[in-house]
């Protein structure tokens, strides 16, 4: 039980390397594991979240707000960003400017087989065109999400932060 | 039914400091009136997205009014951008939309219920803050003052005549027009945005 409770990947730290990363703005669908990330995003005065309708729409937004010069993540579950392919190719990738997306893994497992298709399409999907990720389980793994951010700054691409949902850590 | 040209003559007075995109086959007519390209943007890239983009724009940009001429073949793959729209409430976000009721790009075939929609009525139970509704120009013309001293986001749909495309894309009449990253990087270092 205390080795679950540590492996837990907390809502603040995703929202302290948001801030440390000169986030502004999430555009965001919001899922069932990320209920309490919502509320946190919700109560910093340094971040606008901006719900979207649709996870298509997320990447749009986010293009609009980096040609105004501020500084967006797409945070949407791995189900949109299957949803979503024509607009991470046409407002993401060609577009070319620095896009963390926190991405929610659901259906991933690191034991035995997984059963939810939109985990086994992921990373394929991801893949398919050609946008680099790091998985994130923990709290340990918090470096990583800074790693993704300086990889899209040095890059100007979309660079895919791929939220485990074994602890379901988000909903505490 | 109005010429899109004619919208454009119409809002061309009115449109002071205001930075524009447009989208859709009658959106392409704009670089014919615009007297500021250096605050024309082109921000399309993905079917209906451009919607959402300048949402962005609108949200990143508060002291600036920002006019998208949208058309409707466009909004409706990407409809729910319109509560996303009103739900974020950008007092400076301009949406007017072209209903031409047709693909006309594509040889002018009908969007879903072409002439049946009500567009205006809509953006209004989305929550936009002001929507319009015009099919004759005397009417438009009269108005558009009005329509940007609003505060937004407001909505305008207006009837426009199909230009239908029927020759193959190679054939078609090439009109200049800057890239997307171009349109980009002269509004940044308009606007000093670095």
């Amino acid at each position: 039980m205390v080795h679950q409770q540590a492996a837990i990947l907390r809502p603040e730290t995703m929202v302290a390397e948001f801030k440390k990363n000169g986030v502004t703005h999430v555009v965001t669908i919001p899922d069932s594991e990320t209920n309490y990330l919502y509320e946190l995003m919700e109560e910093q005065d340094w971040l606008e979240v901006v719900p979207v309708s649709r996870e298509g729409e997320a990447w749009g937004t986010a293009f609009g707000l980096n040609v105004a010069g501020k500084v967006p993540v797409v945070l949407v579950q791995n189900t949109g960003m299957l949803e979503s392919g024509d607009s991470i190719r046409g407002m993401a990738i060609d577009a070319g400017f620095p896009l963390v997306m926190v991405i929610g893994y659901r259906g991933w497992t690191r034991r035995g087989v997984i059963a939810d298709s939109v985990a086994r399409y992921t990373e394929p999907f991801l893949n398919a065109f050609g946008i680099n990720y790091y998985l994130v389980e923990q709290n340990e793994d918090g470096e990583r999400i800074s790693t993704a951010f300086e990889e899209s700054r040095a890059t100007s691409r979309p660079v895919a932060i791929l939220v485990g949902d074994e602890y379901h850590g988000f909903n505490r | 039914m109005i010429d899109a040209s004619d919208v454009f003559e119409a809002f061309k007075p009115h449109r002071g400091d205001a930075i524009v995109s447009t989208t859709g086959t009658a959106g392409r007519y704009w670089n014919d009136f615009s007297e500021n390209e250096r605050r024309d943007v082109s921000l399309g890239g993905a079917m209906g997205q451009t919607t959402s983009a300048a949402l962005g724009l609108a949200l990143g940009l508060p002291d600036e009014k920002i006019v998208l001429f949208d058309a409707e073949g466009s909004l409706l793959m990407n409809l729910g951008a319109i509560a996303s729209i009103a739900g974020m409430k950008p007092a400076n976000f301009y949406h007017i939309l072209l209903d031409n009721e047709c693909y006309a790009t594509t040889g002018g075939q009908p969007v879903p219920n072409a002439q049946g929609i009500d567009y205006a009525m809509m953006a209004k139970g989305a929550g936009y803050a002001a929507t319009y509704s015009f099919d004759d120009l005397e009417e438009l013309s009269t108005s558009m003052g009005e329509i940007m001293d609003e505060t937004g986001p407001v909505f305008v749909s207006i009837k426009v005549n199909p230009e239908v495309q029927n020759l193959p894309i190679g054939l078609r009449e090439r009109r200049p027009s800057r890239g997307r990253a171009e349109t980009i990087d002269t509004l940044r270092e308009e606007l000093g945005i670095s």
